[in-house]
Order: C-alpha cells, then sequence, then structure tokens
C-alpha cells in the first residue's frame, strides 16, 4: 500500500528512504522512515559514535517579514526575541491564556527576517496561530517547497564542514546561510540528540542530492524515527504532546532557562500570571528523568507512585536507553518527590518496580559552545 | 515428531507428549527489532491459554506474548532474559 494511498504525506526524500530500505511508518501524517536495516539500537549508537543523517522535512518551516516582526512573537512566546542577535537560534514554545505549552519550536534572527521550526504534529495549527495573531503587520509565510535535514554526532562537524567550508567557526545555536555540497540553503549548529551537530534547510528539489552527499561521507549513516526519540529521551528532550502539552506549563516542565530575566519581569504573553506566580511559588509538579532500577522499562503512561505507595505523578516519555544500556524516562512526580535519588515506584502491568528520581540528561550534552 | 502449530499473535508451539514449547515467531521477532528486554513466567507458574505468558520489548515497544495452550510452565530460557539481544537467534521455551 503506498503512502498515498493512505492518505500520508511525503518528504521529499520518501523514495530515498524506501531506496534504503527504511520501514516507513505514519507520524504526523506523513510516511516515515522508523529505522533503516541496520535498526534502531544501531542507528542510536552510531549516531552517538560517529554521524547520523535525520530526514526531518515533516516540521514546519515558517518565516516571518516586518518591521515588527520581534516585537510581535513576543506576544506569543516567553522568551527573548528583541535581544536574539542576528545569525543566532533561541528555544522557545507558544502558550495559552493558562501558561500552557502549544507547541515547542526554534527561533532564528536570520537579519531580515525570523525563521521559526515548528513541530510536524501542530504545525496547521502554530501557523493558524500566527496567522490570526500578527498578521498583517507582520507576513507569514510557510517555506512549504523545503526539506530539513538533520547531521547529529561528534563527526557531524567534520563531515559538515568538508561540505560546507563557510560553516567553520560556528557555535552551538549559530545559524548562517551557505552552501552545502554546493547546494544554497541555511543551517543552524542545533539537534535534538544531545550531540554536536546541524539542522540543514534546502529547496525541496535539492534535498536527495544533499542527502545523497552526506550519506556518501564515510561517517554517515541514515537514522530513522525510531533512534530520534531514543537519543533525545537520553538527552532529556521534550517531545511535544508527550512530555509538554497544553496541560503543562514551562515551569513545570523545567524550561524556565528559556525564559529570560526581562520576560519574566515583563510578562506580555499568554498565560504570564501563572508563570510568575509559578515561578514565586514553585509549581505543584515538575518534570524528572525516572531511572528504573531493574531491567524493565517503564513507558509513557505509567503511574509514578512514592515507595509508601501513594499516587504522585505519571511517566510521559519512556523506553530503553542503548547508549546509558538501560531503562530511562521522564515524567512529572509533585514537587516534595522531585529531588534526584528520590526513591519511587513505577507501576509497571501491575507490579510496583523500584525506580528513582534521576537529574537529566541521561547521556551528557555535547554542545560545541565555544 | 512434534508438529509446530501457529496462533493469530505470532506464537508458536510444538507439542510433544505432555509438554508444550511456546515461542514466537522469526517474523514476530523481526517485526520487533532490536530486542532489550524480555521476561518469562516463574517456573511453576499455571497458564490457562490465552494468558498473558511473557513481555518481549524492544527499545520503542513492549509485546505481550501469550500462551495458545493451557499448563504449568516447567522450564524458561533464561539465557535470553540474561541476554535480550541473543533472543534473534533463539527462541524463548515454556514447556
Amino acid at each position: 500500500m503506498s503512502a498515498v494511498e493512505t492518505g500520508l504525506a511525503r518528504t521529499p526524500l520518501h523514495d530515498l528512504h524506501l531506496e534504503l530500505g527504511a520501514r516507513m511508518v505514519p507520524f504526523a501524517g506523513y510516511s516515515m522512515p522508523v529505522q533503516y536495516p541496520a535498526g534502531v539500537l544501531k542507528e542510536h549508537q552510531h549516531t552517538r559514535m560517529a554521524a547520523g543523517l535525520f530526514d526531518v522535512s515533516h516540521m514546519g518551516q515558517v518565516r516571518l517579514d516586518g518591521a515588527q516582526a520581534a516585537a510581535a512573537l513576543e506576544t506569543l512566546v516567553p522568551v527573548d526575541v528583541l535581544g536574539l542577535p542576528a545569525g543566532r537560534q533561541r528555544y522557545a514554545v507558544f502558550t495559552n491564556d493558562a501558561g500552557g505549552i502549544l507547541d515547542d519550536l526554534m527561533i532564528v534572527n536570520a537579519g531580515d527576517h525570523l525563521f521559526l521550526v515548528v513541530n510536524a504534529a501542530c504545525k496547521a495549527q502554530d501557523l493558524a496561530h500566527l496567522r490570526a495573531r500578527l498578521e498583517p503587520a507582520v507576513t507569514v509565510t510557510e517555506l512549504a517547497d523545503r526539506a530539513l535535514l538533520a547531521l547529529q554526532g561528534p563527526a557531524a562537524a567534520e563531515v559538515f564542514l568538508r561540505l560546507a567550508p563557510a560553516a567553520a567557526g560556528m557555535k552551538f545555536m549559530d545559524f548562517r546561510t551557505l552552501e552545502v555540497a554546493g547546494i544554497p540553503g541555511f543551517a543552524s549548529r542545533s539537534g535534538y540528540t544531545g550531540e554536536d551537530g546541524f539542522e540543514i534547510s534546502v529547496p525541496a528539489a535539492r534535498a536527495v542530492e544533499l542527502a545523497r552527499a552526506l550519506l556518501a561521507e564515510p561517517e554517515v549513516a541514515p537514522i530513522g524515527l525510531g533512534a530520534r526519540d531514543s537519543l533525545r529521551l537520553e538527552a532529556g528532550l521534550c517531545l511535544y504532546g508527550h512530555d509538554i502539552d497544553r496541560t503543562t506549563t514551562p515551569v513545570e516542565a523545567g524550561l524556565l532557562w528559556s525564559i529570560s530575566k526581562r520576560r519574566r519581569q515583563e510578562g506580555g504573553f499568554p498565560g504570564d500570571e501563572r508563570v510568575r506566580l509559578q515561578i514565586a511559588h514553585g509549581p505543584s509538579r515538575k518534570r524528572v528523568g525516572i531511572k528504573p532500577e531493574g531491567k524493565a522499562p517503564a513507558r509513557e503512561g505509567t503511574d509514578i507512585l512514592t515507595v509508601g505507595g501513594e499516587l504522585i505523578g505519571k511517566i510521559t516519555s519512556g523506553g530503553y536507553g542503548p547508549s546509558v544500556g538501560g531503562p530511562v524516562a521522564m515524567g512529572y512526580v509533585t514537587a516534595a518527590n522531585a529531588k534526584a535519588d528520590t526513591p519511587v515506584r513505577a507501576m509497571v502491568r501491575g507490579q510496583a518496580l523500584p525506580a528513582r528520581v534521576a537529574a537529566l540528561p541521561f547521556a551528557p550534552h555535547r554542545y560545541h559552545r565555544s | 515428531m512434534a508438529d509446530r502449530k501457529f496462533s493469530k499473535d505470532h506464537e508458536w508451539v510444538e507439542v510433544a507428549g505432555d509438554t508444550a514449547t511456546v515461542g514466537i515467531t522469526d517474523y514476530a521477532q523481526g517485526q520487533l527489532g532490536d530486542v532489550v528486554f524480555v521476561e518469562l513466567p516463574t517456573v511453576g507458574k499455571k497458564l490457562a491459554k490465552g494468558d498473558n505468558a511473557a513481555v518481549v520489548e524492544s527499545v520503542k515497544a513492549a509485546s505481550e506474548v501469550y500462551t495458545p495452550v493451557t499448563g504449568d510452565v516447567t522450564e524458561v530460557n533464561q539465557a535470553i532474559v540474561d541476554d535480550p539481544k541473543a533472543s534473534d537467534e533463539t527462541k524463548y521455551e515454556a514447556r
């Protein structure tokens, strides 16, 4: 059954994935590779040892134009956009009036415009939100004819610099317009794995050419969504719709670091009052790492109890961490139980399995900060 | 000679005398991908046909394994509990 018959959209690399032997699955309305013949475990390990190439073209790429674009965007996100220098990227969330999170995204100051990357599952909703609140003073354009590829791992920089010498000197969260393998595009030094790496946007028509150029490099292997998930989980990074959603505030989610002092004090974003109160008094629950002590993974939806059997929270992401060599999870627990090493119980298949609250990340970040 | 029968859920069973050996098919374990965790029933456990007998987990998901027959567990393949990655070469057995 082809992707078109099942009503799924395709990225520009769809046929290449099939050629590479990918197993395709539906994700956010797209037919996406969950793994290649190597398998999730090997793809995960390869990314932490060498360089993995991910097709993330399903994500939304949006351009904001207008003299007041930064000020206007600040009415939707609790981050400092006005102070974001040209050539820099920042992590942000869209909030609602209750301080809940509508989506998480990256914001880039591309000099003469703002460039946003949003989650595939929230793309339509985010565009509607931006258009409703920012037009007509700000022009909102979906860059629908572009692909997005991520190259991640300790060898990513060496490979990227070979094909894009103009990237020399880029630090973590820098953004540049440049050519990669002779293809015009733009790239940020960032990613969703905890490793060093680049996220590269090129016209859709050149995507296969770019992917083949990168895959031709000896260090590079194609990586599917299965490993993308285990990598980001080990890195303690949130997945929208699971670890963060409309019922979680950025304070509860441990994302306060993304809200600058000025924005905390001045507000001016949806839910600013609730966020201000939570900062002042502490949130009633917090996102934490959960490390099961045995071998059994504790997955999303698993209840978390105290040793005494009191329900204190739930796991929002969980599975097996190939780099950690055991089960890893994230979830929310009541603030009183949120300290690292607090013993808890995870209810797995009717059994209260011993676990501990753990500091995140499980696998140390290796961003290239200097 | 025991002959192998298959269930709708990708289990197989081989009966010899009053002993049944239960496993999951090669197709099922291939679909699962890399196995990272296996939980087998304790020896002596009484299982009825259709009961959840074991769990086989990949990085992404947990799969329940149901017993196609009723019986008492007399032996389990401890090797794949200790080394789940070996399960793509061996099959778990509950006699």
